[in-house]
């Protein structure tokens, strides 16, 4: 499918702006490079203020879901490809990495790494089975791939089942650093968070993305030019689990704890809720739709039911009236792409 | 006792059974996706969380109004088909611009509001539904013993999709539809309705669904998550199926059922699996599916 | 150019069965049609000629409401229909042949021919399409798509004579067709003036729509940049070939 959700959105940017002076927003400039270099910093100094305000232990899972979500736009807004099966990597990087850190004893580091292969093998496998269909089809391939890796899950004895893996310790970073304490842990997630930003940034503004780009935007077109586009599908595909994963198993370590629910279809439908809230195909999108939805959560976990009731209505209101999310409002206030 | 390749043929001629009676329902949900995609490009996400509803109206109209199980089986579906007007005449009518994955996330959102909903309303566990009388009771045949109600659930929904195969293959109706799927705008300029027929088709569509939902609660119970699990399944069938073919998703639907029938008895841990694995072959050696046009 | 209608106008001051002013169009983003502006009387048949990319073939969509953003007015037997959806124009009488004929695949040639609903009394029985074109009737349980490109044309022009329609919208007909498919194409359009359907052809041909057109409107850039009335175009010749670049 060359018609990917995220020109779709460019479409509809282009419509209800007119041809103005903000139009286009082209995020190769140079302008928008520093631009992007200032919004990175004011996240950086975000991350050192926000621990003094709200608790720590919310602010790690933000940043795991933000840093999930960030994954999964790679793949949608530079790939085109919509996955609905993204908390398999997830989750089976949750389990990787708690076991690991449990039976092998493994240090946290070590233990999100072996979460991170984990994803990526697998983003491997679903992916090139996944990549030899587009659009409609691509989405339901990886969530039925994805509930296959569920029902694995639910058998497999070393997940434990119903009953996840619990009690996962968080260990010593390098074998020397005890992360027991909030505060020391929130620097290490603050770090991989950070890491895997920039990681993501740099993989976007590289050749290999741009290639991305054209893809996207015209996949005969690319395909005339030489490209083998197969290839580089399925290469951002695993760099996308493979993040997945990171965030995956740093929230394992974090919450000491892998279950069903972050393999579940739910989590799937939760990263693509936390993008769309964010604005799909905007850079830094995730990262506030990772905010909002895990506040609001949060706030309503005592409510049971409701909060998928709102989860959904979120999903209505934001297709049909608010395709941009968050960042996009923002960018295009800002005039800036973000 | 009587066996056949080892096994008790009681216990495969039961598996084999409850197959069909699976693959019933990925017949007749994979027909409606398949159709709603054809016309509207839109693949329902809703669907299982309809095929649900059609289950709880049932239960609602005995318990609440007193109305049995044959007026549900016309009811639930009107019902259902009624909220799908709603649906697409509010919703889905604003997305046919859009690209397709657009209707994808909103289906899912409403999914999700259904299935939360009902679970606001009437809990968790599962709700039984009683076999009607007049399908109590089974047959000992000389290889098994085949309930009635489940040998009813296998001839009426293969009555339904042959019904629908013929409206849409052989009547004026029929027509409209398979020439609005090919080019809708120029329909539109003979002068027919073709907004009316988009959300005559989504309707008809979910009713089947509904359908489905109706058959399948006296089997399993009636719960929530009902069609949380089994539309993700459906997917698997449709992607295996290919979505060109009315025949193709009826056969699809329930010969996958049938070899889900036959894991449970040769692998039973595969059984909730295999589906998947057949989805990957086919992937891998026809990527179009089974009954695909490769577009 | 000032209102060309006029400048040819004969002696009859009927209203036009279709009238066509201030029309503009666009697709998605880019402007096609810059005001057309052109007549047609009943009983007439009008051939739009033009370079490809002239807006020929978007002219026809935006009078048959195929176009989603237009602007102007297109008259037809007196009542504005450019707000109509184009359902609601088909059913006030006018039918449409699109250039890539239309014919669908999923449908056999029978169910082809009965599948536009008849939108006026009057329309052709299926006797005398059969009538007029045989193959029809001979071929009428295959597969739309597998007939010849001809065969095609033919089910297109026929399935909408069946409605009744008084005014038919043609878009090259003989486009990509052998000569003596071409001729036949030919025959049945003398065949339905003389029938009293009024016609409007987009052409590339000049040729074939000599034989077949009382008058020729020339398209240039989305405008009717001239109009020739068949006798003329002999003498006219050599404008003719600068509007069209032959």
């Amino acid at each position: 499918m060359s018609v990917t959700a995220e020109p779709a959105v460019m479409t509809e940017t282009a419509e209800t702006q007119g041809s103005g002076p903000d139009a286009p927003i082209r995020p190769e400039s140079r302008d928008a490079k520093r631009f992007h270099r200032y919004v990175m910093f004011a996240i950086a100094v975000a991350l050192v203020l926000l621990p003094f305000g709200l608790y720590p232990i919310f602010v790690m899972k933000v940043l795991c879901f933000a840093l999930f979500g960030l994954a999964f736009n790679l793949l949608l807004g530079y790939g085109g490809l919509l996955s609905f099966g993204h908390a398999a990597f997830f989750g089976v990087a949750g389990y990787v990495s708690a076991h690991a850190a449990k039976v092998w004893g493994l240090n946290p580091e070590f233990a999100i790494l072996g979460g991170v292969a984990a994803a990526a093998a697998l983003g491997l496998c679903i992916g090139a089975l996944a990549i030899r269909r587009q659009g409609i089809y691509f989405a339901m391939i990886t969530l039925a791939l994805a509930q296959m890796v569920y029902f694995f899950s639910l058998q497999a004895k070393f997940t434990g089942g119903e009953d996840g893996i619990q009690g996962v310790p968080r260990g010593r970073l390098f074998g020397v650093i005890d992360l027991q304490d909030d505060r020391v842990l929130y620097v290490l997630v603050a770090v991989i968070f950070m890491a895997g930003l920039l990681m993501i940034y740099r993989i976007i503004h590289s050749p290999f993305g741009q290639v991305l780009k054209a893809i996207r935007d015209n996949e005969p077109r690319a395909v005339s030019l030489g490209y083998r586009v197969n290839r580089y599908k399925l290469a951002v595909f695993v760099l996308s689990a493979a993040l997945a994963g990171l965030a995956g198993g740093t929230k394992a370590i974090v919450f000491q704890l892998a279950s069903l629910t972050d393999v579940h279809w739910s989590m799937s439908g939760e990263v693509i809720l936390i993008t769309l809230v964010g604005g799909m195909g905007a850079i830094f999108g995730p990262i506030a739709g990772a905010f909002v939805i895990v506040a609001m959560e949060s706030y309503l976990a005592p409510f049971g039911a409701w909060v998928t009731i709102i989860q959904g209505a979120v999903f209505v209101v934001c297709v049909l009236l608010f395709r941009d999310g968050v960042v996009g409002v923002l960018s295009r206030l800002l005039k800036r792409p973000l | 006792m009587t066996t056949l390749f080892g096994f008790p043929t009681q216990a495969l001629f039961g598996q084999l059974l409850l197959g069909l009676i699976n693959g019933s329902f990925y017949a007749l949900l994979s027909l409606g996706l398949a159709i709603i995609f054809g016309l509207l490009n839109i693949i329902n996400f809703a669907h299982g969380a309809l095929y649900m509803a059609g289950a709880f109206v049932a239960w609602i109209l005995l318990n609440h109004l007193g109305l049995g199980y044959w007026w549900s089986l016309l009811l639930a579906p009107v019902a259902v088909a009624l909220f799908g007007v709603l649906i697409e005449r509010t919703l889905l009518s604003r997305l046919y611009k859009l690209d397709h994955l657009y209707g994808l996330l909103l289906t899912f959102g409403l999914a999700l509001i259904i299935q939360g909903m009902f679970r606001l309303q009437f809990g968790v566990s599962g709700l039984p539904y009683a076999v009607p009388a007049e399908l109590a009771g089974g047959t000992r045949l000389p290889f098994m013993y085949l309930p009635t109600y489940r040998g009813w659930v296998v001839v009426a929904s293969l009555a339904v999709c042959l019904t629908t195969w013929l409206l849409i293959e052989k009547t004026k109706l029929g027509a409209y539809l398979r020439a609005a799927t090919e080019n809708p705008a120029l329909v539109q300029t003979f002068g027919v309705n073709v907004p009316l027929l988009l959300t005559v088709t989504y309707a008809f569509g979910v009713g089947l669904a509904a359908l489905a939902g109706v058959l399948a609660a006296p089997i399993y119970t009636v719960s929530p998550m009902m069609g949380a699990d089994i539309i993700i399944v459906v997917f698997a069938v449709v992607v295996i199926g290919g979505m060109g073919s009315i025949m193709g998703s009826i056969v699809t639907g329930f010969g996958l059922g049938l070899v889900e029938g036959l894991t449970k008895v040769f692998y039973p841990q595969g059984s909730t699996t295999v589906i998947f694995v057949i989805m990957a072959i086919v992937l891998l050696t026809k990527p179009a599916g089974l009954f695909g046009r490769s577009s | 150019m000032g209102d060309p209608a006029a400048s040819v106008s004969p002696a009859g001051t009927a209203a036009p069965l279709l009238a066509v002013d201030r029309l503009e169009g666009w697709y998605g983003e880019s402007h096609v049609l810059h005001g057309m502006a052109f007549d047609v009387r009943e009983g007439e048949v009008v051939t739009l000629l033009g370079r490809n990319g002239a807006g020929k073939t978007t002219t026809l969509k935006a009078i048959v409401g195929m176009l989603e953003k237009r602007r102007g007015s297109v008259v037809f037997e007196g009542v504005e229909t450019i707000g109509l959806p184009s359902r609601k124009i088909a059913r006030r009488g006018l039918g449409y042949v699109p250039e890539e004929r239309g014919v669908f695949a999923s449908l056999n040639v029978y169910e082809n021919l009965m599948l536009p609903p008849v939108v006026r009394p009057g329309g052709m029985s299926l006797e005398a399409i059969y009538q007029l074109f045989p193959n029809l009737k001979e071929r009428s349980t295959s597969q739309g798509t597998k007939l010849s490109g001809g065969e095609q044309q033919m089910l297109a022009i026929a399935r909408i004579l069946r409605t009744g329609a008084k005014l038919i919208l043609l878009d090259e007909p003989t486009e990509g067709l052998a000569p003596v498919i071409v001729q036949q194409i030919g025959e049945t359009i003398r065949r339905l003036k003389a029938d009293g359907y009024t016609i409007v052809l987009v052409e590339q041909n000049f040729r074939f729509a000599q034989t077949v057109a009382d008058r020729h409107v020339v398209i240039e850039l989305g405008r009717v940049v001239d109009e020739i009335p068949n006798e003329a175009l002999e003498a006219n010749l050599e404008k003719l070939h600068a509007y069209l670049g032959v």
